[in-house]
Protein backbone atom coordinates (compact mmCIF):
# COMPACT_ATOMS: atom_id res chain seq x y z
CA UNK A 1 0.00 0.00 0.00
CA UNK A 2 1.49 3.10 -1.04
CA UNK A 3 1.45 5.91 1.82
CA UNK A 4 -0.16 9.46 0.97
CA UNK A 5 3.36 10.66 1.83
CA UNK A 6 5.27 8.27 -0.66
CA UNK A 7 2.21 8.72 -3.38
CA UNK A 8 2.97 10.04 -6.84
CA UNK A 9 0.53 12.56 -6.24
CA UNK A 10 2.05 14.32 -3.83
CA UNK A 11 3.95 17.31 -5.69
CA UNK A 12 1.58 17.37 -8.04
CA UNK A 13 0.81 20.29 -9.44
CA UNK A 14 -2.03 20.82 -12.21
CA UNK A 15 -0.66 21.66 -15.91
CA UNK A 16 -3.32 25.44 -15.57
CA UNK A 17 -2.70 26.00 -19.24
CA UNK A 18 -5.45 22.85 -20.23
CA UNK A 19 -7.35 24.59 -18.00
CA UNK A 20 -10.40 27.11 -19.29
CA UNK A 21 -9.64 30.93 -19.08
CA UNK A 22 -12.09 32.39 -16.12
CA UNK A 23 -13.38 36.14 -16.85
CA UNK A 24 -15.57 37.72 -13.95
CA UNK A 25 -15.65 34.08 -12.55
CA UNK A 26 -17.15 32.68 -15.34
CA UNK A 27 -15.11 30.03 -17.90
CA UNK A 28 -14.48 31.70 -21.11
CA UNK A 29 -15.92 29.05 -23.85
CA UNK A 30 -13.98 28.51 -26.90
CA UNK A 31 -14.84 25.54 -28.38
CA UNK A 32 -12.06 26.29 -31.17
CA UNK A 33 -8.88 25.80 -28.33
CA UNK A 34 -9.35 21.95 -27.80
CA UNK A 35 -9.93 22.36 -24.14
CA UNK A 36 -13.79 21.57 -24.43
CA UNK A 37 -15.79 18.43 -25.13
CA UNK A 38 -19.78 18.85 -26.33
CA UNK A 39 -21.68 16.12 -25.25
CA UNK A 40 -25.19 15.08 -24.79
CA UNK A 41 -27.06 13.51 -21.91
CA UNK A 42 -29.91 11.67 -22.96
CA UNK A 43 -32.50 12.20 -24.39
CA UNK A 44 -32.91 8.14 -23.86
CA UNK A 45 -33.92 8.32 -20.29
CA UNK A 46 -31.26 9.48 -18.43
CA UNK A 47 -32.46 8.10 -15.48
CA UNK A 48 -36.27 7.93 -14.71
CA UNK A 49 -36.65 11.37 -15.89
CA UNK A 50 -38.30 10.72 -19.16
CA UNK A 51 -37.28 11.76 -22.53
CA UNK A 52 -35.07 15.21 -22.28
CA UNK A 53 -31.76 16.07 -23.37
CA UNK A 54 -28.86 18.14 -21.26
CA UNK A 55 -26.37 19.70 -23.78
CA UNK A 56 -23.18 20.03 -21.79
CA UNK A 57 -19.99 21.41 -22.43
CA UNK A 58 -17.25 19.92 -20.14
CA UNK A 59 -13.81 20.49 -19.59
CA UNK A 60 -12.04 17.34 -18.52
CA UNK A 61 -15.36 15.78 -16.36
CA UNK A 62 -16.15 19.10 -15.24
CA UNK A 63 -19.23 20.82 -16.30
CA UNK A 64 -19.04 24.50 -17.53
CA UNK A 65 -22.28 24.42 -19.39
CA UNK A 66 -25.51 22.90 -19.47
CA UNK A 67 -28.19 23.60 -21.34
CA UNK A 68 -31.62 21.32 -21.22
CA UNK A 69 -33.26 20.69 -24.59
CA UNK A 70 -36.91 19.45 -24.56
CA UNK A 71 -39.55 18.39 -26.81
CA UNK A 72 -38.85 14.58 -27.62
CA UNK A 73 -42.85 14.06 -25.55
CA UNK A 74 -44.71 17.51 -26.93
CA UNK A 75 -48.39 15.85 -28.04
CA UNK A 76 -50.23 19.01 -27.74
CA UNK A 77 -52.31 18.26 -25.04
CA UNK A 78 -53.40 21.52 -24.63
CA UNK A 79 -54.32 22.17 -27.94
CA UNK A 80 -56.20 18.77 -27.78
CA UNK A 81 -58.49 20.10 -24.93
CA UNK A 82 -59.61 23.37 -26.80
CA UNK A 83 -61.10 20.96 -29.29
CA UNK A 84 -62.81 18.48 -26.82
CA UNK A 85 -65.76 18.42 -24.64
CA UNK A 86 -65.00 19.15 -21.05
CA UNK A 87 -65.59 15.26 -20.51
CA UNK A 88 -63.55 14.02 -23.22
CA UNK A 89 -61.08 16.18 -21.70
CA UNK A 90 -60.88 14.15 -18.85
CA UNK A 91 -59.37 11.08 -20.54
CA UNK A 92 -56.50 13.23 -21.97
CA UNK A 93 -55.67 15.47 -18.71
CA UNK A 94 -54.24 12.37 -17.08
CA UNK A 95 -51.56 11.35 -19.81
CA UNK A 96 -49.64 14.56 -18.81
CA UNK A 97 -47.62 13.04 -16.62
CA UNK A 98 -47.02 9.11 -16.62
CA UNK A 99 -45.64 8.02 -12.59
CA UNK A 100 -48.36 10.82 -11.15
CA UNK A 101 -51.40 11.24 -13.52
CA UNK A 102 -53.56 11.64 -10.70
CA UNK A 103 -52.84 15.16 -9.42
CA UNK A 104 -54.03 16.60 -13.29
CA UNK A 105 -56.99 14.59 -13.07
CA UNK A 106 -57.89 16.21 -9.72
CA UNK A 107 -56.80 19.60 -10.68
CA UNK A 108 -59.00 19.40 -13.96
CA UNK A 109 -61.92 17.83 -12.42
CA UNK A 110 -61.67 20.44 -9.60
CA UNK A 111 -61.18 23.47 -12.20
CA UNK A 112 -63.92 22.47 -14.25
CA UNK A 113 -66.74 21.90 -10.95
CA UNK A 114 -65.34 25.37 -9.99
CA UNK A 115 -66.46 26.79 -12.75
CA UNK A 116 -69.84 25.14 -12.88
CA UNK A 117 -70.20 25.51 -9.36
CA UNK A 118 -70.59 21.93 -8.48
CA UNK A 119 -70.39 20.54 -5.00
CA UNK A 120 -69.08 17.01 -4.51
CA UNK A 121 -70.25 14.76 -2.29
CA UNK A 122 -68.27 14.11 1.52
CA UNK A 123 -67.50 10.12 0.67
CA UNK A 124 -66.00 11.20 -2.95
CA UNK A 125 -63.71 13.76 -0.95
CA UNK A 126 -62.18 11.68 0.92
CA UNK A 127 -61.77 8.95 -1.68
CA UNK A 128 -60.11 11.50 -3.74
CA UNK A 129 -57.86 11.87 -1.48
CA UNK A 130 -57.16 8.30 -0.54
CA UNK A 131 -56.38 7.86 -4.85
CA UNK A 132 -53.70 11.22 -4.18
CA UNK A 133 -52.25 9.59 -1.43
CA UNK A 134 -51.63 6.79 -3.01
CA UNK A 135 -50.26 8.04 -6.11
CA UNK A 136 -48.37 10.29 -4.01
CA UNK A 137 -46.55 6.92 -2.19
CA UNK A 138 -46.08 4.92 -5.73
CA UNK A 139 -44.43 8.06 -7.80
CA UNK A 140 -41.71 8.47 -4.43
CA UNK A 141 -41.46 4.56 -4.68
CA UNK A 142 -40.36 5.45 -8.25
CA UNK A 143 -38.24 8.31 -7.81
CA UNK A 144 -36.35 6.23 -4.83
CA UNK A 145 -35.26 3.79 -6.83
CA UNK A 146 -34.11 6.36 -9.56
CA UNK A 147 -32.38 8.36 -7.16
CA UNK A 148 -30.41 5.28 -6.00
CA UNK A 149 -29.69 3.86 -10.15
CA UNK A 150 -28.93 7.24 -11.12
CA UNK A 151 -25.85 6.81 -8.28
CA UNK A 152 -25.29 3.30 -9.58
CA UNK A 153 -27.18 1.11 -6.80
CA UNK A 154 -29.61 -0.46 -9.10
CA UNK A 155 -30.87 -2.83 -6.24
CA UNK A 156 -32.85 -0.77 -4.72
CA UNK A 157 -34.64 0.25 -8.08
CA UNK A 158 -35.50 -3.15 -8.07
CA UNK A 159 -37.07 -3.22 -4.47
CA UNK A 160 -38.92 -0.01 -4.87
CA UNK A 161 -40.05 -0.34 -8.48
CA UNK A 162 -41.65 -3.99 -7.46
CA UNK A 163 -43.18 -2.58 -4.20
CA UNK A 164 -45.05 -0.13 -6.48
CA UNK A 165 -46.29 -2.96 -8.84
CA UNK A 166 -48.44 -3.78 -5.48
CA UNK A 167 -49.60 0.04 -5.08
CA UNK A 168 -50.71 -0.10 -8.90
CA UNK A 169 -52.70 -3.25 -8.54
CA UNK A 170 -54.54 -1.61 -5.61
CA UNK A 171 -55.19 0.91 -8.01
CA UNK A 172 -56.28 -1.48 -10.63
CA UNK A 173 -58.77 -2.79 -7.66
CA UNK A 174 -60.18 0.66 -7.06
CA UNK A 175 -60.42 2.11 -10.71
CA UNK A 176 -59.80 -0.28 -12.89
CA UNK A 177 -56.85 0.73 -14.49
CA UNK A 178 -53.13 0.54 -13.11
CA UNK A 179 -51.20 3.29 -14.99
CA UNK A 180 -53.99 5.73 -15.95
CA UNK A 181 -56.69 5.72 -13.66
CA UNK A 182 -59.30 8.31 -14.72
CA UNK A 183 -60.91 7.56 -11.45
CA UNK A 184 -61.75 11.38 -10.62
CA UNK A 185 -64.18 12.60 -13.19
CA UNK A 186 -65.65 16.01 -12.99
CA UNK A 187 -68.78 15.57 -9.70
CA UNK A 188 -66.92 13.35 -7.66
CA UNK A 189 -65.23 9.68 -8.55
CA UNK A 190 -66.31 6.89 -10.56
CA UNK A 191 -66.13 3.92 -8.15
CA UNK A 192 -67.11 2.92 -4.68
CA UNK A 193 -64.06 0.66 -2.77
CA UNK A 194 -64.65 -2.89 -3.28
CA UNK A 195 -65.08 -5.60 -0.95
CA UNK A 196 -62.17 -5.71 0.97
CA UNK A 197 -60.07 -3.20 -0.26
CA UNK A 198 -59.10 -1.76 3.14
CA UNK A 199 -57.43 -4.50 5.13
CA UNK A 200 -55.43 -5.17 1.49
CA UNK A 201 -54.41 -1.47 1.58
CA UNK A 202 -53.64 -1.14 5.11
CA UNK A 203 -51.61 -4.55 4.81
CA UNK A 204 -49.15 -3.18 1.63
CA UNK A 205 -48.95 0.30 3.85
CA UNK A 206 -47.00 -2.35 6.74
CA UNK A 207 -45.24 -3.91 3.62
CA UNK A 208 -44.32 -0.77 2.47
CA UNK A 209 -43.25 0.55 5.68
CA UNK A 210 -40.69 -2.46 6.20
CA UNK A 211 -39.26 -2.40 2.83
CA UNK A 212 -38.73 1.41 3.51
CA UNK A 213 -36.31 0.88 6.48
CA UNK A 214 -34.59 -1.79 4.68
CA UNK A 215 -34.24 1.45 2.24
CA UNK A 216 -33.13 3.54 4.97
CA UNK A 217 -30.11 1.32 6.03
CA UNK A 218 -28.84 0.30 2.60
CA UNK A 219 -29.68 3.53 1.25
CA UNK A 220 -29.10 6.82 4.02
CA UNK A 221 -26.14 4.98 5.47
CA UNK A 222 -24.36 4.19 2.28
CA UNK A 223 -21.10 5.93 2.38
CA UNK A 224 -21.05 6.47 -1.03
CA UNK A 225 -24.50 7.51 -1.29
CA UNK A 226 -23.63 10.41 1.51
CA UNK A 227 -19.76 11.15 0.00
CA UNK A 228 -21.92 12.03 -3.80
CA UNK A 229 -24.82 13.40 -2.60
CA UNK A 230 -24.15 15.71 0.43
CA UNK A 231 -23.51 19.33 -1.15
CA UNK A 232 -24.77 18.03 -4.36
CA UNK A 233 -26.77 20.60 -6.49
CA UNK A 234 -27.64 23.11 -3.31
CA UNK A 235 -30.58 25.15 -3.76
CA UNK A 236 -30.46 28.68 -1.73
CA UNK A 237 -32.96 30.09 -0.16
CA UNK A 238 -32.65 33.30 -2.09
CA UNK A 239 -32.56 30.89 -4.88
CA UNK A 240 -36.40 29.31 -4.30
CA UNK A 241 -38.18 32.84 -5.56
CA UNK A 242 -35.94 33.72 -7.82
CA UNK A 243 -36.78 30.43 -10.11
CA UNK A 244 -39.84 29.78 -8.71
CA UNK A 245 -39.07 26.58 -6.81
CA UNK A 246 -41.72 24.57 -5.15
CA UNK A 247 -42.31 21.10 -3.39
CA UNK A 248 -39.89 19.16 -1.53
CA UNK A 249 -36.97 20.92 -3.51
CA UNK A 250 -38.19 24.06 -1.63
CA UNK A 251 -38.83 22.43 1.77
CA UNK A 252 -35.07 21.33 1.71
CA UNK A 253 -34.65 24.91 1.46
CA UNK A 254 -36.53 25.81 4.02
CA UNK A 255 -38.99 27.46 2.59
CA UNK A 256 -42.37 25.74 4.37
CA UNK A 257 -44.50 25.82 1.11
CA UNK A 258 -46.69 22.67 0.58
CA UNK A 259 -50.70 23.19 -0.67
CA UNK A 260 -52.08 20.47 0.96
CA UNK A 261 -50.87 22.92 4.20
CA UNK A 262 -51.02 26.09 2.94
CA UNK A 263 -54.04 25.98 0.45
CA UNK A 264 -56.15 22.83 2.05
CA UNK A 265 -58.17 20.95 -0.57
CA UNK A 266 -60.02 17.39 -0.71
CA UNK A 267 -59.72 16.82 2.78
CA UNK A 268 -56.14 17.40 3.85
CA UNK A 269 -57.65 19.91 6.32
CA UNK A 270 -59.34 17.38 8.62
CA UNK A 271 -56.08 15.16 8.52
CA UNK A 272 -53.29 15.20 10.81
CA UNK A 273 -50.35 16.50 9.03
CA UNK A 274 -47.67 18.29 9.26
CA UNK A 275 -45.28 20.52 7.28
CA UNK A 276 -41.63 19.15 6.47
CA UNK A 277 -38.64 21.11 5.74
CA UNK A 278 -34.70 21.15 5.84
CA UNK A 279 -32.30 23.95 6.20
CA UNK A 280 -29.45 22.06 3.85
CA UNK A 281 -30.82 22.43 1.24
CA UNK A 282 -28.30 19.73 -1.13
CA UNK A 283 -29.72 16.67 -2.23
CA UNK A 284 -28.87 14.91 0.11
CA UNK A 285 -31.21 16.67 2.27
CA UNK A 286 -34.27 16.35 -0.29
CA UNK A 287 -33.74 12.58 -0.45
CA UNK A 288 -34.34 12.86 3.50
CA UNK A 289 -37.20 14.74 3.43
CA UNK A 290 -39.01 12.64 0.32
CA UNK A 291 -38.49 9.55 2.38
CA UNK A 292 -39.67 11.59 5.41
CA UNK A 293 -42.94 12.36 3.10
CA UNK A 294 -43.09 9.01 2.22
CA UNK A 295 -43.59 7.80 5.65
CA UNK A 296 -46.04 10.77 5.79
CA UNK A 297 -47.70 9.53 2.90
CA UNK A 298 -47.97 6.17 4.13
CA UNK A 299 -49.62 7.50 8.03
CA UNK A 300 -52.16 9.99 6.13
CA UNK A 301 -53.16 6.43 3.84
CA UNK A 302 -53.80 4.85 7.35
CA UNK A 303 -55.59 7.46 8.83
CA UNK A 304 -57.56 7.92 5.40
CA UNK A 305 -58.59 4.47 5.59
CA UNK A 306 -60.28 4.56 9.11
CA UNK A 307 -62.40 7.69 8.78
CA UNK A 308 -64.03 6.86 5.16
CA UNK A 309 -67.71 7.16 5.34
CA UNK A 310 -68.93 3.35 4.78
CA UNK A 311 -71.93 5.03 2.82
CA UNK A 312 -72.97 7.92 1.41
CA UNK A 313 -73.41 9.35 -2.90
CA UNK A 314 -69.76 9.35 -4.97
CA UNK A 315 -70.97 11.37 -7.35
CA UNK A 316 -73.13 14.58 -7.58
CA UNK A 317 -75.93 14.86 -10.36
CA UNK A 318 -74.60 16.61 -13.57
CA UNK A 319 -76.55 17.23 -16.67
CA UNK A 320 -76.14 15.56 -19.72
CA UNK A 321 -72.29 15.40 -20.06
CA UNK A 322 -72.43 15.23 -23.51
CA UNK A 323 -74.01 18.78 -24.47
CA UNK A 324 -72.51 20.41 -21.42
CA UNK A 325 -71.82 23.86 -21.56
CA UNK A 326 -69.82 25.69 -18.42
CA UNK A 327 -70.52 29.38 -17.56
CA UNK A 328 -67.86 31.48 -19.18
CA UNK A 329 -65.18 32.11 -16.37
CA UNK A 330 -61.48 31.90 -15.47
CA UNK A 331 -60.30 29.75 -12.48
CA UNK A 332 -56.38 28.34 -11.09
CA UNK A 333 -56.72 25.15 -9.11
CA UNK A 334 -53.86 23.57 -7.69
CA UNK A 335 -53.04 20.44 -5.75
CA UNK A 336 -48.77 19.09 -4.00
CA UNK A 337 -47.93 16.90 -6.32
CA UNK A 338 -44.74 14.74 -5.75
CA UNK A 339 -42.82 17.79 -7.59
CA UNK A 340 -44.72 20.04 -6.01
CA UNK A 341 -47.68 22.70 -6.87
CA UNK A 342 -48.93 21.42 -9.69
CA UNK A 343 -51.95 23.64 -11.26
CA UNK A 344 -54.36 23.91 -14.11
CA UNK A 345 -55.55 27.25 -15.01
CA UNK A 346 -58.81 26.90 -17.15
CA UNK A 347 -60.58 29.94 -19.04
CA UNK A 348 -64.23 28.94 -20.22
CA UNK A 349 -66.28 30.99 -22.87
CA UNK A 350 -69.71 29.19 -22.08
CA UNK A 351 -69.17 27.00 -25.10
CA UNK A 352 -69.39 23.45 -24.95
CA UNK A 353 -65.56 23.50 -25.25
CA UNK A 354 -62.95 24.91 -23.35
CA UNK A 355 -61.44 27.80 -24.48
CA UNK A 356 -57.55 27.14 -23.02
CA UNK A 357 -56.54 24.66 -20.67
CA UNK A 358 -53.04 25.40 -19.20
CA UNK A 359 -50.76 23.03 -17.08
CA UNK A 360 -48.73 24.30 -14.87
CA UNK A 361 -45.97 21.60 -13.78
CA UNK A 362 -42.91 22.11 -11.36
CA UNK A 363 -40.91 20.12 -13.41
CA UNK A 364 -40.95 23.29 -16.09
CA UNK A 365 -38.70 25.44 -14.10
CA UNK A 366 -36.71 23.03 -12.11
CA UNK A 367 -35.67 21.06 -15.16
CA UNK A 368 -34.63 24.24 -17.11
CA UNK A 369 -33.72 27.18 -15.35
CA UNK A 370 -32.85 25.62 -12.34
CA UNK A 371 -31.17 22.27 -13.53
CA UNK A 372 -28.81 24.44 -16.00
CA UNK A 373 -27.93 26.64 -13.00
CA UNK A 374 -26.75 23.75 -10.12
CA UNK A 375 -24.91 21.62 -13.13
CA UNK A 376 -22.31 24.09 -13.32
CA UNK A 377 -19.03 22.87 -12.26
CA UNK A 378 -20.05 19.75 -11.01
CA UNK A 379 -18.77 15.96 -12.15
CA UNK A 380 -20.07 14.53 -15.14
CA UNK A 381 -20.89 12.16 -13.00
CA UNK A 382 -23.22 13.43 -10.64
CA UNK A 383 -25.17 15.18 -13.61
CA UNK A 384 -27.67 12.03 -13.54
CA UNK A 385 -27.80 12.20 -9.74
CA UNK A 386 -28.54 15.39 -9.73
CA UNK A 387 -31.20 15.24 -12.62
CA UNK A 388 -33.56 12.60 -9.94
CA UNK A 389 -32.79 14.77 -7.24
CA UNK A 390 -35.00 17.26 -8.63
CA UNK A 391 -37.50 15.15 -9.46
CA UNK A 392 -38.20 16.04 -12.99
CA UNK A 393 -40.73 14.91 -15.56
CA UNK A 394 -40.45 16.16 -18.98
CA UNK A 395 -43.67 15.52 -19.87
CA UNK A 396 -45.38 18.12 -17.74
CA UNK A 397 -42.51 20.90 -19.07
CA UNK A 398 -43.81 20.33 -22.78
CA UNK A 399 -47.36 19.14 -22.33
CA UNK B 1 -56.58 41.23 1.13
CA UNK B 2 -59.18 44.12 -0.08
CA UNK B 3 -56.97 46.16 1.70
CA UNK B 4 -54.21 45.58 -0.49
CA UNK B 5 -56.85 45.95 -3.50
CA UNK B 6 -57.40 49.05 -1.93
CA UNK B 7 -53.89 50.31 -2.01
CA UNK B 8 -53.03 49.24 -5.18
CA UNK B 9 -56.81 51.16 -6.41
CA UNK B 10 -55.11 54.24 -4.64
CA UNK B 11 -51.78 54.08 -7.01
CA UNK B 12 -53.25 52.42 -10.68
CA UNK B 13 -56.70 52.01 -12.04
CA UNK B 14 -57.71 48.21 -12.08
CA UNK B 15 -60.60 46.33 -11.84
CA UNK B 16 -60.46 43.47 -9.05
CA UNK B 17 -62.75 39.83 -9.04
CA UNK B 18 -62.79 37.93 -6.24
CA UNK B 19 -62.80 33.99 -7.14
CA UNK B 20 -62.54 32.01 -4.03
CA UNK B 21 -60.87 32.98 -0.83
CA UNK B 22 -57.82 32.31 -1.94
CA UNK B 23 -58.01 33.20 -5.37
CA UNK B 24 -58.00 36.98 -6.85
CA UNK B 25 -57.96 38.38 -10.35
CA UNK B 26 -57.03 42.18 -11.43
CA UNK B 27 -57.51 43.50 -15.06
CA UNK B 28 -54.89 45.99 -15.50
CA UNK B 29 -53.57 47.97 -18.25
CA UNK B 30 -50.46 47.51 -20.49
CA UNK B 31 -48.22 50.23 -19.35
CA UNK B 32 -48.75 49.39 -15.80
CA UNK B 33 -47.83 46.16 -15.59
CA UNK B 34 -44.17 46.24 -14.46
CA UNK B 35 -44.77 48.80 -11.94
CA UNK B 36 -47.60 46.71 -10.84
CA UNK B 37 -45.58 43.50 -10.50
CA UNK B 38 -42.69 45.17 -9.25
CA UNK B 39 -44.68 46.70 -6.56
CA UNK B 40 -45.99 43.26 -5.47
CA UNK B 41 -42.85 41.85 -5.43
CA UNK B 42 -40.96 44.44 -3.56
CA UNK B 43 -43.47 45.56 -1.33
CA UNK B 44 -46.48 43.10 -1.15
CA UNK B 45 -45.03 40.03 -0.50
CA UNK B 46 -45.94 38.87 -3.73
CA UNK B 47 -43.09 36.75 -4.32
CA UNK B 48 -43.52 33.77 -6.31
CA UNK B 49 -44.45 33.54 -10.15
CA UNK B 50 -46.26 29.96 -10.38
CA UNK B 51 -46.54 30.98 -14.14
CA UNK B 52 -47.27 33.57 -17.07
CA UNK B 53 -49.55 32.13 -19.93
CA UNK B 54 -51.65 33.43 -22.81
CA UNK B 55 -55.03 32.75 -23.98
CA UNK B 56 -56.63 33.52 -27.17
CA UNK B 57 -59.59 35.69 -27.57
CA UNK B 58 -59.38 35.63 -31.54
CA UNK B 59 -63.17 37.41 -31.37
CA UNK B 60 -61.82 40.62 -30.18
CA UNK B 61 -58.42 40.73 -31.50
CA UNK B 62 -57.20 40.22 -27.79
CA UNK B 63 -54.58 38.03 -26.20
CA UNK B 64 -55.04 37.95 -22.56
CA UNK B 65 -51.28 37.55 -20.72
CA UNK B 66 -52.21 35.93 -17.35
CA UNK B 67 -49.04 36.58 -14.69
CA UNK B 68 -49.95 34.15 -11.59
CA UNK B 69 -48.46 35.52 -8.48
CA UNK B 70 -48.69 33.99 -4.93
CA UNK B 71 -48.01 35.15 -1.52
CA UNK B 72 -46.26 32.71 1.10
CA UNK B 73 -47.89 34.95 3.84
CA UNK B 74 -51.59 35.33 3.38
CA UNK B 75 -51.66 32.23 1.33
CA UNK B 76 -53.52 33.81 -1.60
CA UNK B 77 -53.00 33.28 -5.59
CA UNK B 78 -53.56 36.70 -7.43
CA UNK B 79 -54.10 36.63 -11.17
CA UNK B 80 -53.12 39.40 -13.25
CA UNK B 81 -54.94 40.19 -16.36
CA UNK B 82 -53.54 42.17 -19.48
CA UNK B 83 -54.86 42.79 -22.77
CA UNK B 84 -52.92 43.06 -25.61
CA UNK B 85 -53.26 43.51 -29.08
CA UNK B 86 -53.24 40.40 -31.18
CA UNK B 87 -51.90 42.07 -34.41
CA UNK B 88 -49.01 44.09 -33.04
CA UNK B 89 -48.27 41.50 -30.27
CA UNK B 90 -45.54 42.73 -28.13
CA UNK B 91 -44.95 42.41 -24.56
CA UNK B 92 -42.35 43.71 -21.74
CA UNK B 93 -39.84 41.58 -20.91
CA UNK B 94 -40.39 40.64 -16.93
CA UNK B 95 -36.93 38.34 -17.42
CA UNK B 96 -35.30 40.72 -14.16
CA UNK B 97 -37.84 40.66 -11.83
CA UNK B 98 -37.85 36.30 -12.01
CA UNK B 99 -35.20 34.46 -13.18
CA UNK B 100 -37.21 31.71 -14.78
CA UNK B 101 -39.48 34.35 -16.21
CA UNK B 102 -37.60 33.80 -19.53
CA UNK B 103 -38.91 30.45 -19.92
CA UNK B 104 -42.69 31.65 -20.42
CA UNK B 105 -41.57 34.08 -22.76
CA UNK B 106 -39.58 31.85 -25.31
CA UNK B 107 -42.55 29.54 -24.98
CA UNK B 108 -45.13 32.03 -25.74
CA UNK B 109 -43.04 33.18 -28.49
CA UNK B 110 -43.44 30.45 -29.90
CA UNK B 111 -46.54 29.05 -29.56
CA UNK B 112 -48.47 32.04 -29.48
CA UNK B 113 -46.21 34.55 -31.61
CA UNK B 114 -46.35 36.72 -28.97
CA UNK B 115 -42.68 38.87 -28.86
CA UNK B 116 -41.03 39.86 -25.76
CA UNK B 117 -38.32 42.33 -26.46
CA UNK B 118 -34.73 41.67 -24.91
CA UNK B 119 -35.90 38.51 -22.90
CA UNK B 120 -33.13 36.22 -23.04
CA UNK B 121 -33.29 33.03 -25.69
CA UNK B 122 -36.19 34.71 -26.17
CA UNK B 123 -35.75 33.49 -30.07
CA UNK B 124 -34.58 30.06 -29.53
CA UNK B 125 -36.82 27.17 -29.94
CA UNK B 126 -38.83 25.47 -27.34
CA UNK B 127 -40.65 22.62 -28.64
CA UNK B 128 -40.87 22.57 -32.26
CA UNK B 129 -37.91 22.73 -34.88
CA UNK B 130 -37.89 23.82 -37.76
CA UNK B 131 -41.49 25.54 -37.30
CA UNK B 132 -42.48 27.61 -40.50
CA UNK B 133 -46.41 27.80 -40.08
CA UNK B 134 -48.58 30.19 -38.31
CA UNK B 135 -47.88 29.73 -34.37
CA UNK B 136 -49.53 26.70 -33.28
CA UNK B 137 -51.67 27.52 -30.00
CA UNK B 138 -53.46 30.57 -31.87
CA UNK B 139 -57.23 29.59 -32.30
CA UNK B 140 -56.97 30.26 -36.11
CA UNK B 141 -54.05 27.53 -36.45
CA UNK B 142 -56.16 24.68 -38.20
CA UNK B 143 -54.76 21.02 -36.79
CA UNK B 144 -56.68 19.28 -39.51
CA UNK B 145 -55.22 21.26 -42.52
CA UNK B 146 -52.31 21.32 -41.19
CA UNK B 147 -52.14 17.52 -40.71
CA UNK B 148 -53.63 16.55 -43.92
CA UNK B 149 -51.10 19.13 -45.68
CA UNK B 150 -47.47 17.92 -43.65
CA UNK B 151 -48.38 13.95 -43.11
CA UNK B 152 -49.82 11.86 -45.82
CA UNK B 153 -52.96 9.24 -44.80
CA UNK B 154 -52.64 5.90 -44.83
CA UNK B 155 -54.93 3.88 -46.51
CA UNK B 156 -57.47 2.29 -44.40
CA UNK B 157 -57.65 -1.48 -43.40
CA UNK B 158 -60.05 -3.79 -45.19
CA UNK B 159 -62.65 -4.43 -43.00
CA UNK B 160 -64.96 -7.27 -43.03
CA UNK B 161 -68.94 -7.95 -41.90
CA UNK B 162 -67.59 -10.41 -38.47
CA UNK B 163 -70.68 -12.82 -39.05
CA UNK B 164 -69.54 -13.48 -42.74
CA UNK B 165 -66.04 -13.62 -42.90
CA UNK B 166 -66.81 -16.20 -39.99
CA UNK B 167 -69.20 -18.12 -42.24
CA UNK B 168 -66.66 -17.86 -45.21
CA UNK B 169 -63.66 -18.90 -42.91
CA UNK B 170 -65.06 -21.40 -40.49
CA UNK B 171 -68.04 -23.22 -42.62
CA UNK B 172 -66.63 -22.53 -46.28
CA UNK B 173 -67.12 -26.40 -46.51
CA UNK B 174 -70.47 -26.57 -45.01
CA UNK B 175 -73.16 -29.27 -45.65
CA UNK B 176 -76.65 -28.90 -44.57
CA UNK B 177 -77.21 -32.24 -42.35
CA UNK B 178 -79.28 -34.68 -43.58
CA UNK B 179 -82.49 -34.64 -42.22
CA UNK B 180 -83.51 -37.43 -39.64
CA UNK B 181 -86.86 -39.02 -40.45
CA UNK B 182 -88.81 -39.60 -38.01
CA UNK B 183 -89.30 -42.92 -36.41
CA UNK B 184 -93.20 -43.48 -37.19
CA UNK B 185 -92.95 -42.48 -40.98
Amino acid sequence: MIKNSESKYTNFIADRSKYPKMENGKAVIDLESHKYTKLWQGPQHPGVTGNMAVEITVNGDEIIKAKTHVGYLHRGFEKLLERRTYIQGFTIVNRICVPEPDTNEYCYSTAVEDLAGIEIPEKAKWLRTLNLEMSRIASFLMWIGGQAGSLGMGTISQWTVGMRDFWLDLFEEMAGGRIYHMYMIPGGVRKNLPAGFTEKAKDLVIKTRNLLYDVERTFFNNAIIKSRLKGLGIITPEMVDEYGIVGPNARASGKPYDVRMNNPYAKYDELDIKMLTSTVGDAYARAELRYKEMHQSLDLISQILDRIPKTGEIHAKLPNVLHWKIPAGQTYVKAESTRGEHGFFVVSDGSKFPRRVYNRGASYTHAISVLEKLAENISISDLAGLMVSLHTCPPEIER
Amino acid sequence: MEQLLNRIKDKIEIESLKKRDDLYFINVKEEHIIFLLSYLKEHEGFTHLAFLQAVDFQEYNLFQLTYMLYNYNIKVNLGIKVMIDREKAEMVSIHKLWNHAWQYQRELHELFGINFPNSPNVNESFVLEGWEDIPPMRRDFDTLKYSSETFYQRPGRSTNDPKEYMREKLYKNFVEPPKIRKEND
